[in-house]
């Protein structure tokens, strides 16, 4: 499979306290730019089309 | 009111038929005389076919409407014999800018290489455009006979012929045709009285356009906005025209209430923030206009033909509407005229639809892209459009998301069941299905000035013992690169991947239908009973 959904970050909790505080104060209005900007950075670092198909594939299932 | 241009009332003449009341067979009768159905008519009287021009109207288009006009209808125009006098009148330019707010974010070049007769793109108000197509349907008298002030108001599709009754100032009378082409809009009447489905999606916005007359220093590039100072929250469009009259788009939004946006009260205010208080002009034309990305199901329906936006309508956003109509055209003329002229089997026409449609979807595509971009439809959808602005002021990698309108060029016909797959390896773009790139051929000659109207062999066998090929009843004339054509910058080479024995089989629509890397006459013959469907 193209997109890695193996343990990839070394400081895990280090990385997910840093995204929770980017959001901390924030409304969710602001909260929703960030996150649209977050994503566009991140898939272009990642580059790979069938590695972000996967991705969205995955982030779009299920949910409720 | 148009003050630039004078406006040639066309002479409505009873015809003999009408006033006879006998009803007369013609081989093609044309539903609409805009630049889609000019330019069928010229196409077929290039093809030696008689033609018949209805419309409903007898002028030309008011209003400046389709303006854009691309490389590859131009290089058509070119080829029937008046895209020079348009490219002589318009507006040439191939620069891009995209602004957010007052800042410019991206910047694109639409023709970065040299070597090519025809520019990217040119600005024209179609009532020009018009003119030109008609003056030069006027070199062809004994061909082309326009019928204005001919309104068609009933079809009647037969086994052998089409039926179409036709209303004039004096009357209802009938005329008959072998084929009709129906080439008469968004909002064909053809199109309706046969019950077609006509399905896509209407986007909830509206746009204005407004033609201004006025002297400026602004270049001739395309300029688009996102939420510029002088329209917040929405999207503006500047486009340099000849006789300086500027064409200006501003989206409104979806509450916006038309008649109030078209009052003087609010448009000349938002005019004089846009061009500077002190900018003298003068309103010329406008339109409030709400826009639909559809297409019918299939645009041949037996001996009726539909073209250009009668079959296929999309967001002005890349200027894909006209431009995709007239290559409709060029891909249907040389098909019809194998067909009448029993060179080719019925069949063949339905490849118009296979290829067209293709295209057309294609330019839907684009089309729903760039609105999707230019007016988002939800909060998220905002939010990514956004970001991208953001983000493409700092990060270059942001810019090219940034979509005003992608601008029209050819649709390859990757898939065409018409297309010889390649047995040979070749480099470049030229892969079968795909449009002829042009290039000079020395003495200020180009390579499309050479090509189109009929099959050629374009090769590079410094004797193939030929000059043409009769395949069973179609003529493949044989064009020897350092013979009859030279490449005297080495472009040709290059775009084609020539080598010695290199040969190319090039359609009457000009696009590649086969490439060999030797020149074998059967092998062309071959490739063309498959590009005309008698293999």
């Amino acid at each position: 499979m193209a997109l890695n959904t193996q343990p990839n970050i070394a400081g895990v909790d280090d990385f997910y306290q840093e995204l929770i505080d980017l959001h901390r104060d924030r409304t969710v209005e602001q909260s929703l730019k960030i996150n649209a900007r977050l994503v566009l950075l991140l898939a272009n670092h990642v580059g790979d089309r069938a590695a972000l198909s996967e991705a969205l594939r995955i982030a779009g299932q299920d949910v409720t | 009111m148009i003050h630039t241009y004078e406006f040639e009332q066309f002479p409505y003449v009873q015809t003999e038929e009408q006033k006879t009341g006998t009803v007369k067979r013609h081989p093609v009768v044309v539903v609409g005389a805009g630049p889609i159905g000019l330019t069928a008519a010229l196409e077929l009287a290039h093809q030696g076919i008689r033609v018949v021009v209805c419309d409903d109207n007898n002028q030309v288009s008011y209003g400046s409407r389709a303006v854009c006009y691309a490389k590859r209808p131009l290089e058509i125009w070119d080829r029937l014999g008046c895209g020079e006098r348009m490219i002589d009148k318009g507006v040439v330019w191939k620069v891009g800018k995209v602004f957010r707010g007052s800042e410019k974010v991206f910047e694109f070049d639409l023709l970065p290489e040299a070597d090519h007769k025809i520019p990217a793109f040119i600005n024209l108000q179609q009532y020009y455009l018009e003119e030109y197509l008609i003056d030069r349907c006027r070199d062809f008298p004994d061909l082309i006979e326009f019928r204005w002030l001919s309104r068609v108001t009933a079809v009647h599709p037969g086994d052998d012929h089409v039926s179409v009754e036709v209303e004039t100032p004096d009357g209802v009378y009938t005329v008959e045709a072998d084929w009709l082409i129906a080439c008469d809009g968004a909002n064909s009447s053809v199109r309706t009285m046969l019950g077609l489905p006509f399905t896509g999606r209407f986007f909830q916005d509206r746009f204005q356009i407004t033609d201004v007359v006025m002297t400026a220093d602004f270049p001739p590039e395309r300029w688009f906005w996102f939420d510029p100072p002088f329209h917040p929250g929405q999207s503006a469009l500047l486009h340099m025209q000849p006789d300086d009259v500027w064409r200006i788009d501003f989206q409104l939004g979806w509450e916006a209430d038309p008649q109030v946006e078209k009052s003087p009260d609010v448009l000349m205010p938002r005019l004089k923030a846009m061009l500077g208080e002190d900018t003298a002009f003068e309103l010329e034309w406008q339109s409030v206009y709400q826009f639909a990305c559809r297409r019918m199901d299939s645009f041949r329906h037996g001996r009726v033909l539909f073209a250009g936006d009668a079959a296929h309508q999309v967001s002005p956003f890349g200027a894909r509407g006209a431009n995709t109509g007239v290559q409709d055209i060029d891909n249907l003329g040389w098909k019809l005229k194998l067909v009448m002229d029993g060179a080719a089997p019925d069949r063949l026409l339905d490849t118009y639809d296979e290829e067209r449609v293709f295209a057309a979807d294609d330019n839907l595509l684009n089309s729903t892209r760039a609105t999707d971009f230019i007016s988002p439809k939800s909060p998220v959808s905002q939010a990514f459009r956004d970001a991208v602005l953001d983000l493409a002021r700092d990060y270059a990698f942001a810019r090219p998301m940034i979509n005003s309108g992608r601008l029209s060029t050819p649709t390859p016909y990757v898939d065409s069941s018409l297309n010889t797959p390649d047995i040979d390896s070749f480099a470049g773009r030229m892969a079968p299905g795909t449009n002829c790139a042009d290039a000079p051929v020395g003495d200020g000659d180009w390579l499309l000035g050479r090509l189109g109207g009929r099959f050629v062999a374009l090769t590079q066998e410094t004797d193939p013992g030929l000059s043409t090929l009769d395949v069973e009843g179609i003529t493949v004339d044989v064009l020897v690169v350092g013979k009859d054509l030279t490449d005297p910058t080495g472009v040709l080479a290059a775009r084609y991947d020539m080598r010695p024995g290199t040969t190319y089989l090039l359609r009457p629509d000009q696009v590649v239908a086969a490439r060999w890397r030797a020149f074998d006459a059967d092998r062309i013959a071959a490739a063309v009973d498959r590009a005309t469907c008698r293999a």
